[in-house]
């Protein structure tokens, strides 16, 4: 379902004051909460110590079908091996306040910063780096059969470091086949008319290429009367994309069935590109000749090991012959 | 693969309060009795949104007793709450069939909150999965008096983005349309059931504004028809034990 912040943001769990304990009906477990981190459709998100004086999430929702699902997706999260998908699930329960159930569930308490106050005064290989692991955690969430759905900034968080991008809120994901269950416009592919809203590979690809885009312009833009021309002429204008450009291109218009794929031609980008002289950058001129410079005695040093190695090989083998004569 | 039975549900888009025919409230009422969900969207001029206060707790009372979901926006928020309204709504009713299948097995006063959280997780997959696969007949009435003149293009868009939505859920969608007022009579046919709303465009350059505002008729003329297609189907095919399960129960 759509984001729709008026609603919840009108609930009594979404203003839950600092030092409020919450202890579950069920499991007794108790929580005090420090600080809201944030509030979306299906609820709000706050900073909590559990009773050993531990960090943790605690997500207090409105209605049971939202939270319910979502503690699904997380289950079934860490299921899928590795388990870096989203924060890890600790406890799900509810709460009685002012005489109404609230359902919640406490999970991984994950440290960071959010992806665009992490990219600024950041160069255009950062762009590259966060987007490289983010495919990497979507390339396994496809492949267990999800897709995330509502992928932004704002579900997005940079741990670290050593640096990394973390899937946080994964109130969207939805079972690869079925509608999106929730989205937002800037990030959504039907919104733009470049496509449908069934949860499929493509569909997050679309969304991380405007993830991309977010970076470049971070105020964001208003859709116009073609978007499709729209889109590729702000990836063509953004000097933060030059680099990325086709990727983006490809991504956007669902060239890219899968995220291996687009991840594949990130790093092969991030590993090849040579700048065309940044006449502004001396200091990152000059390091990266040095670099091609230092690269270049490497691959002569290479070769000249590889002639002795071959060479010794073939004396050895006359040697073996000469034995058997 | 097995058919799960149809979800009914009337989409009223307005900015005002009715002042012709019946009651609007009460045909929600009647509505609400033949299983169909009365959702309404309550339009706010950017403007002039304390002249509007009494049309929005109409508003706020169709979709109650029509067992609906009413939301109150300004115009530019109108697509994403149309599309959410009719989700989240879909999804009240199957909880509300679930929850009347759990009082039958467990007793009285029995729901889904009631289950602990490891139990929850099962019935709330069946709910998902039944919003994703059930068959959905949604007919839209439209308020084009005077006053909803100028939003006629961006109610035309969010139906649009709506046709996105529903069009990428595994279920069939049979949508229909109305106005009030129309040309010549209070209510007026602007489209017959159709999988798709993406050819709006010409049906939305017909539509010309009047002064009144029959909401109450146009919910009663839905009501009907709901009722021709129903019989018409069943006339069809004999699927009615399925349909009848979910009319009976519908809330």
């Amino acid at each position: 379902m759509m984001h729709h912040q008026m609603n919840f943001s009108k609930s009594p769990v979404c203003n839950l004051t600092p030092g409020t304990v919450i202890v579950g009906k069920w499991h007794k477990n108790r929580y005090t909460l420090m600080r809201r981190l944030g509030f979306g459709a299906t609820g709000a998100v706050y900073l909590s110590k559990d009773a050993n004086g531990n960090k943790v999430a605690v997500k207090i929702g409105q209605d049971n079908m939202s939270i319910t699902s979502e503690v699904n997706v997380l289950k079934t999260f860490s299921r899928v091996q590795g388990n870096v998908l989203g924060p890890s699930l600790i406890d799900v329960d509810d709460w009685y306040y002012e005489k109404k159930q609230y359902p919640f569930y406490a999970m991984e308490y994950l440290e960071g910063e959010n992806v665009l106050s992490f990219m600024k005064g950041k160069r255009e290989e950062w762009v590259g780096i966060l987007l490289v692991q983010l495919l990497t955690d979507l390339e396994r969430l496809h492949k267990a059969g999800w897709a995330f759905g509502d992928l932004k900034p704002d579900n997005l968080i940079v741990v670290g470091p050593p640096y990394r991008i973390r899937l946080i809120d994964v109130g969207g994901t939805t079972l690869i086949g079925r509608s999106i269950k929730e989205y937002t416009e800037f990030f959504d592919r039907g919104y733009w008319g470049l496509g449908s809203r069934r949860a499929e590979p493509e569909y997050d690809l679309f969304a991380a290429c405007m993830i991309m885009l977010n970076m470049a312009y971070p105020a964001r833009f208003e859709k116009k009367a073609q978007p499709e021309k729209q889109l590729a002429a702000a990836v063509n204008k953004s000097p933060l994309l030059k680099r990325y450009r086709k990727i983006v291109i490809n991504g956007l218009f669902g060239k890219y069935n899968s995220a291996e794929k687009m991840r594949n031609d990130l790093v092969h980008t991030l590993s090849t590109y040579k700048k065309q002289a940044p006449v502004a950058d001396q200091e990152a001129m000059s390091r990266s000749v040095r670099r091609s410079n230092q690269k270049k005695k490497k691959t002569k040093i290479l070769f000249e090991t590889l002639l002795l190695a071959s060479f010794l090989f073939i004396v050895y083998m006359f040697y073996l012959v000469s034995q058997t004569m | 693969m097995k058919r799960k039975g149809t979800l009914r549900q009337i989409l009223l888009i307005t900015d005002g309060c009715s002042n012709q025919g019946e009651d609007p409230v009460a045909m929600a009422a009647l509505a609400r009795e033949q299983g169909i969900t009365v959702n309404v969207i309550g339009v706010l001029h950017e403007d002039t949104p304390e002249y509007q206060a009494r049309g929005l707790r109409e508003v706020e009372e169709i979709a109650s007793m029509g067992g609906g979901i009413s939301q109150i926006v300004y115009t530019r928020q109108l697509s994403q709450t149309v599309q959410m309204v009719t989700k989240k709504a879909m999804t009240q009713t199957i909880q509300g069939i679930v929850n009347s299948e759990l009082q039958q097995i467990l007793g009285n006063d029995y729901r889904v909150d009631d289950l602990p959280p490891e139990k929850r997780g099962e019935v709330i997959e069946v709910v998902d999965d039944l919003g994703e696969t059930m068959d959905l007949e949604v007919i839209i009435l439209i308020d084009a008096s005077g006053s909803m003149e100028n939003k006629l293009a961006t109610v035309q868009e969010s139906l649009i983005d709506l046709s996105i939505s529903l069009n990428s859920r595994i279920g069939d969608n049979q949508f229909s349309m109305y106005a009030f007022p129309g040309k010549k009579k209070d209510v007026e046919l602007l489209m017959d059931w159709n999988g798709r709303l993406d050819s709006l465009t010409t049906i939305f350059s017909k539509l010309s504004s009047g002064g009144i505002t029959p909401t109450g008729p146009a919910i009663k003329e839905a009501i009907q028809a709901f009722t021709i297609r129903r019989s018409k189907r069943s006339l069809i095919r004999d699927d009615a034990s399925s349909d009848e399960f979910l009319e009976e129960s519908g809330m």
